[in-house]
């Protein structure tokens, strides 16, 4: 689960990461007392969303449509302005506010569509002399959680570790003893941070996110950029958390921060159904049990030609009602053009699966062709049953025939 | 003898008296009668289906002799159940358990590594043994005793890659389901190793998935000391970069973990490259008849 910005310095803030002081505003008005309450004569206002790129993105509102393909495309020197602003005055403040809540943020990551921002935190300006990255992940090479940084600060990590990977410095936490002070230490000077004051306060940065990932079963925890003031301060500037889902149950506060307007609507509505869906752009509906074989679905119906409107994995012990929620999901979406069911029974009952489809299609209606391959425990019974139903149902034997028949029934063939 | 498990097996079920531990120690002992007892804190002395229940792994391998665990635990205490299993000197913990938290899992897996236990999943169907051994949660009907070694991240992935076999007349040595979770016992490179000392196996499967780059591994030792054929599938060529793919494993992420690398790998460690998961099965019968194997 993504956690948002201001989220994430919280949880940091707890574990003794200094973030600059700052609120999260949800109106205007608010955003105004916030900068007024924090005092001073500089702060940064942010539209609140998951996407990356905020800061080269601008409002559907606010700019035309070609402006917008320019920002989906990666360009330089966009006009208009941004997610991410600088605000000399009150004024300024409001401006910003009043610009992005409410309105839909494109960023090169969202795409067209982009995202309505319902919260901007505004923060403190901070006195930015050098910029760095750190975080905390798994090393799934070791087994081991990794700290990692660089000093090519405010750079995707892709990115340096494809132009410069010398440039990232990284030590290892043994799981017994947890990461040692000493390694902190070892970090900040590879970092080249000599000065007494920045080398302990980075260190003691390098400790509190290694706590937070621990602490809140992250899986994900990110600096970028690290922010070193001229006075040789050190502090959180952005920040990004992502928690480990099979944790959650333990993660009850965090648990409740999940905002589901971030997420597909579909991809919400099948996870409260206990299904594995992910919303993809192709025409042939997919429905299979088992993630590999759901991913290999999606391959074979490429390698035929296709393009796959979605990965979906029902899972090992699916009911007659997860079948139901599975194809009203993918024939609600309009580009489906035709589905396949491939289903290889082990613990699953084939027959189960067809019982599913029948009272599916009975409740809902079929309006795109439906491909069924049904194979493994009790495959024979459920070919049976569909058979009996009188339903359009193409019937498939192999992997391959299932995708081929798929390929040309969404071709309208 | 195949590898890691046959007719001598001695197993436990850890999680016996849960609905799905219960019902999975049933199927296998029922496929192949290896099951020796069970393990639920607190029912100690009762009995399941004439399995005698003990109430930690330590007490039943003192009495029963075990060498074998399948896990069955859930998630929360899961991670648990494997550090119990391998302090009691159980030297095969099969973990069938999926959503365990991965920090539980960093702990566990540098708890064994100083014990003499190897640890296959978790998060995977388990293993098998055509015609000796079931230990998982895969239909042993599908499988027949043979000379072919399958190795898969994936659950039903691997029964598509059996039933080929099966339909195509070539039977297994040993299925393993290694697991979809970003931190598993047991990897495509120590399965790699396990069958190519395995008298008993000629060829091999191999069935990777994105994420992580424990194929990439795979193939630079297999470059240099496999020995045998393998054919080789990668699951996810079409899945989008960011977003996991049902298994917590399953991630394109800092680019690495797509599935272009890994078929890479794999073409220069001479492995025999199938794109198509329909042709697993042919591509073997077509290897097999090259090597004059059959």
């Amino acid at each position: 689960m993504k956690l948002h910005e201001y989220q994430a310095k919280e949880l940091l803030r707890r574990h003794g990461v200094p973030v600059p002081p700052g609120t999260a505003a949800h109106n205007v008005a608010d955003a105004v007392q916030a900068a007024k309450d924090l005092g001073g004569n500089f702060w940064v206002v942010k539209a609140q969303v998951h996407a990356g790129g905020r800061g080269k993105g601008r409002f559907k509102e606010a700019v035309d449509a070609n402006t917008l393909e320019m920002v989906v495309a990666g360009a330089a020197d966009v006009p208009g302005k941004g997610g991410v602003q600088l605000c000399r005055s009150i004024d300024d403040v409001k401006a910003a506010a009043s610009l992005m809540l409410g309105n839909t943020l494109v960023t090169k990551q969202t795409g067209l569509d982009g995202v309505v921002v319902k919260t901007v935190p505004v923060t403190t300006g901070a006195d930015i002399e050098t910029e760095l990255y750190v975080s905390v992940l798994l090393d799934r090479a070791n087994s081991r959680l990794v700290l990692m940084a660089s000093t090519e600060g405010g750079t995707e990590i892709e990115e340096v570790a494809a132009e410069n990977p010398s440039a990232i410095k990284k030590v290892w936490a043994d799981p017994i003893t947890g990461l040692g002070s000493w390694q902190c230490m070892q970090m900040a000077y590879d970092l080249g941070l000599t000065q007494k004051k920045t080398s302990r306060q980075a260190a003691k940065l390098f400790q509190g996110i290694y706590q937070t990932y621990l602490a809140t079963d992250a899986s994900l925890v990110e600096i970028n950029p690290m922010v070193i003031s001229s006075e040789g301060d050190v502090v959180a500037l952005d920040a990004k958390v992502t928690i480990d889902d099979n944790a959650l149950f333990r993660q009850k506060e965090i648990a409740s921060w999940y905002d589901e307007s971030e997420d597909d609507p579909s991809e919400v509505e099948a996870a409260k159904a206990h299904l594995s869906f992910i919303k993809l752009d192709g025409t042939i509906g997919c429905m299979v049990n088992g993630a590999g074989l759901a991913m290999s679905t999606m391959d074979i119906i490429k390698h035929y030609g296709g393009e796959p409107a979605n990965f979906l994995d029902v899972g090992g012990g699916a009911k007659k009602e997860q079948i139901i929620s599975a194809l009203n999901i993918i024939t609600r979406d309009p580009s489906v053009k035709c589905i396949m069911v491939n289903i290889f029974g082990g613990i699953m009952r084939c027959d189960v699966i067809a019982e599913g489809v029948i009272a599916a299609v009975a409740e809902t209606g079929l309006s795109v062709p439906l491909v069924v391959r049904l194979a493994g425990t009790n495959a024979e019974l459920g070919k049976k049953l569909l058979a009996e139903s009188g339903l359009a149902i193409i019937p498939a034997d192999t992997l391959a025939d299932a995708a081929e028949k798929a390929v040309a029934a969404a071709a309208g063939k | 003898m195949a590898i890691l498990v046959d007719s001598n097996s001695r197993v436990i079920t850890q999680g016996i008296t849960g609905s799905a531990g219960g019902f999975h120690t049933r199927m296998s002992h029922a496929y192949a009668p290896i099951f020796v007892g069970g393990v639920t804190p607190g029912k100690g002395g009762q009995w399941f289906d004439g399995l005698p229940i003990f109430n930690t792994v330590a007490e039943a391998r003192k009495i029963t002799a075990a060498n074998v665990s399948m896990i069955f635990v859930p998630p929360p205490f899961a991670a648990d159940a494997i550090m119990e299993a391998a302090d009691a000197g159980i030297e095969l913990i099969v973990c069938i358990t999926e959503g365990i938290p991965v920090n539980d899992m960093v702990r566990a897996w540098r708890y064994i590594q100083d014990k003499n236990c190897r640890l296959i999943g978790p998060n995977c169907p388990g293993i098998i043994t055509p015609g000796q051994a079931k230990i998982g949660i895969m239909p042993g009907h599908i499988h027949k005793p043979g000379r072919i070694g399958v190795v898969s991240k994936s659950g039903t992935l691997t029964y598509e890659a059996v039933g080929q076999l099966t339909a195509a007349g070539l039977g297994q040595s040993t299925c393993i389901g290694i697991g979809g979770d970003p931190i598993i016992g047991t990897n495509h490179t120590d399965a790699l190793k396990l069958f190519n000392d395995d008298p008993d196996t000629d060829a091999v499967i191999m069935i990777g998935e994105i994420g992580g780059t424990a194929e990439q591994d795979a193939c630079a030792w297999a470059k240099h000391h496999m020995t045998k054929p393998v054919v080789g599938f990668i699951a996810g060529a079409t899945a989008p970069p960011g977003r996991r793919m049902g298994h917590a494993g399953a991630i394109i992420s800092g680019g690495q973990g797509g599935a272009e690398d890994k078929y890479a790998a794999m073409e220069d460690a001479g492995v025999h490259v199938v794109r198509s998961p329909a042709e697993m099965g042919s591509k073997m019968v077509e290897v097999l008849k090259s090597a004059g194997l059959i």
